[in-house]
């Protein structure tokens, strides 16, 4: 059998070596430059809203529709969650404040939490799994079904009509129900207080409200929006840039939840480092 | 171009000549990617007339009335649409002259959130916004009686048949009374009953509303029960021009199969 030269043996193996590299460098660079033109376009999607929203013609009508579909259609989901979520927290923590004999700490523990924390980041996720998939879905079945392009053609403006009234609905109702799972978090947490002992109602929410100052609400209330102005945002951008098939839906729907949780995330962690810088 | 029609041009009380073209267009071109779509389309719809433009799936059919109406930007050629140039509109320029055109889209394209009655409110109050509620409700109901469908005002999207939803998206389309109206493939999906429904339809909103209908479709039937004359794509390309005895007589292949599918 011919044996080859070990040198030609090592210039096809550096050669081989190279090929690889280059078609891995080729690789990354693709992925790269579409990682980069997806967030170009969300940005100029974002510059096309911002323009839509302070044009004439405003579509008031749709945009009331949309704070009801946002809204009003949430409170269950809401109601439930905020509830577990106050009622499981204060279960949590009732023995290691019993631990520490810091059990009367416990409503004004709950109240904080929930108000500067769990309150605006869970409902924020809920509302990404609902919100965002639903307008994710809506939008891209739309463009699918060319409902989207029914509405250019009729002289009707879709990034006007469709997006600016639920990005403004998402950023508006969000918050507000955020503040109301706040609310509800901490009716379910006097609840559970009330499993193992006897707290009045009153009592508990004086405790609550004592350890509570403007200063919990506020950054918590202004990053609300900001999370539902992502949600809407990308729910929105997901669906208006669906691709032409039906598959294309599901994806739109699910990279929508994915994206808009991310971001609250994100917000988030932003959010709490400026609030610790300033306070 | 009159002597070739077989089916008789209607009278029309629009004031533009018979012999001068609504829609002209020269030398498109258009591609998606490295796929080219359309490589040379001319095409010139007279006032009044049907043209029928004639091809098999994927020849760029749909593409081509996209791009009249600028739903899709074409790489080359132009477009004049009352003797307009399509790309040179501004976004008002556009808006206004898409009031003058209903398109018919191939799915429908139903509002689903939205009743039967508000598919067809929509575009009515952007479009005619000076119509009063009573006027516009009068308008609603004369469209989909001529539709024959005035029972389904209440109706959502979803409670329709394939056919009921290509009627009331047709009658959605002529609710703003179009100057020109462009069919994208408007029999497909149906069974040939209610095909010839949808083509007799056609023809009455021809005959009705005095439009001037560009066609696209790859059913022979809906081309032979509509055109007054067809052009036919293949490749993305003119193929053929003329009436439909030119189409029937012909010896070409390529055009005997879409008669050969008829049989």
């Amino acid at each position: 059998m011919k044996q080859s030269h070990p040198v030609i043996r090592v210039k096809g193996f550096a050669a081989g070596q190279s090929m690889k590299l280059s078609e891995k460098t080729i690789a990354k660079t693709i992925v790269a430059s579409n990682f980069l033109t997806e967030f170009a376009d969300f940005f100029l999607f974002f510059a096309l809203i911002v323009k839509e929203t302070f044009s004439r013609n405003f579509e008031f009508k749709e945009f009331f529709r949309q704070c009801f579909q946002v809204g009003y259609k949430s409170l269950p989901l809401i109601s439930i969650t905020g509830t577990i979520m106050g009622l499981v927290l204060t279960i949590q923590s009732r023995p290691v404040l019993i631990d520490f004999g810091a059990v009367s700490m416990l409503p004004g523990m709950v109240a904080i939490s929930l108000i500067r924390e769990m309150g605006p980041v869970i409902t924020a996720l809920i509302c990404a799994g609902k919100i965002g998939s639903g307008m994710g879905a809506e939008l891209g079945s739309m463009k699918v079904t060319e409902q989207i392009d029914a509405m250019e053609v009729s002289s009707t403006n879709p990034i006007r009509f469709l997006v600016v009234t639920r990005v403004l609905a998402a950023t508006l109702m969000i918050p507000i129900l955020i503040l109301y799972a706040d609310a509800l978090g901490i009716m379910g947490s006097w609840a559970g207080a009330n499993i193992k002992g006897d707290v009045p109602f009153v009592l508990f929410f004086s405790q609550a409200f004592s350890h509570v100052s403007f200063m919990d609400f506020l950054p918590a209330v202004i990053k609300s929006f900001f999370f539902g102005a992502a949600i809407g945002l990308v729910g929105c951008y997901k669906g208006y840039n669906a691709g032409r098939g039906t598959e294309s839906v599901g994806v739109a729907a699910n990279s929508a939840v994915v994206l808009a949780s991310l971001l609250v995330i994100i917000l988030d962690l932003i959010a709490v480092q400026i609030t610790d810088m300033l306070v | 171009m009159e002597t070739s029609q077989t089916k008789p041009l209607p009278d029309t009380s629009v004031k533009m000549m018979r012999d001068e073209p609504v829609i002209e267009i020269n030398h498109l071109r258009k591609s998606f990617d490295n796929q080219e779509v359309l490589t040379d389309v001319s095409l010139k719809l007279f006032n009044g007339e049907n043209l029928v433009v004639l091809g098999k799936s994927g020849s760029g059919k749909s593409v081509l009335i996209k791009c009249i109406v600028r739903l899709l930007k074409p790489d080359e050629g132009t477009i004049h649409v009352f003797n307009e140039d399509v790309s040179a509109l501004s976004s008002d320029g556009l808006a206004e002259l898409r009031q003058k055109i209903g398109f018919l889209f191939q799915s429908g394209a139903l509002y689903d959130s939205m009743t039967v009655k508000q598919n067809l409110e929509f575009p009515l109050r952007r479009i005619k916004s000076n119509l009063t509620g009573k006027e516009r409700e009068e308008k609603i109901l004369e469209v989909l009686e001529n539709v024959g469908l005035a029972d389904a005002l209440d109706k959502m999207p979803s409670q329709l048949s394939g056919g009921m939803r290509k009627r009331i998206s047709l009658a959605r389309t002529i609710v703003v009374s179009p100057m020109i109206m462009l069919y994208d493939e408007p029999t497909a999906g149906l069974d040939p009953v209610t095909s010839d429904e949808i083509s007799s339809l056609i023809n009455t909103i021809q005959e009705k509303y005095k439009t001037s209908s560009l066609i696209i479709t790859h059913d022979i039937n809906c081309a032979l029960n509509t055109a007054n004359r067809i052009i036919m794509l293949k490749e993305g390309g003119n193929y053929k021009e003329g009436n439909i005895a030119d189409f029937r007589n012909s010896t070409d292949p390529f055009i005997k199969s879409f008669f050969i599918q008829k049989e």
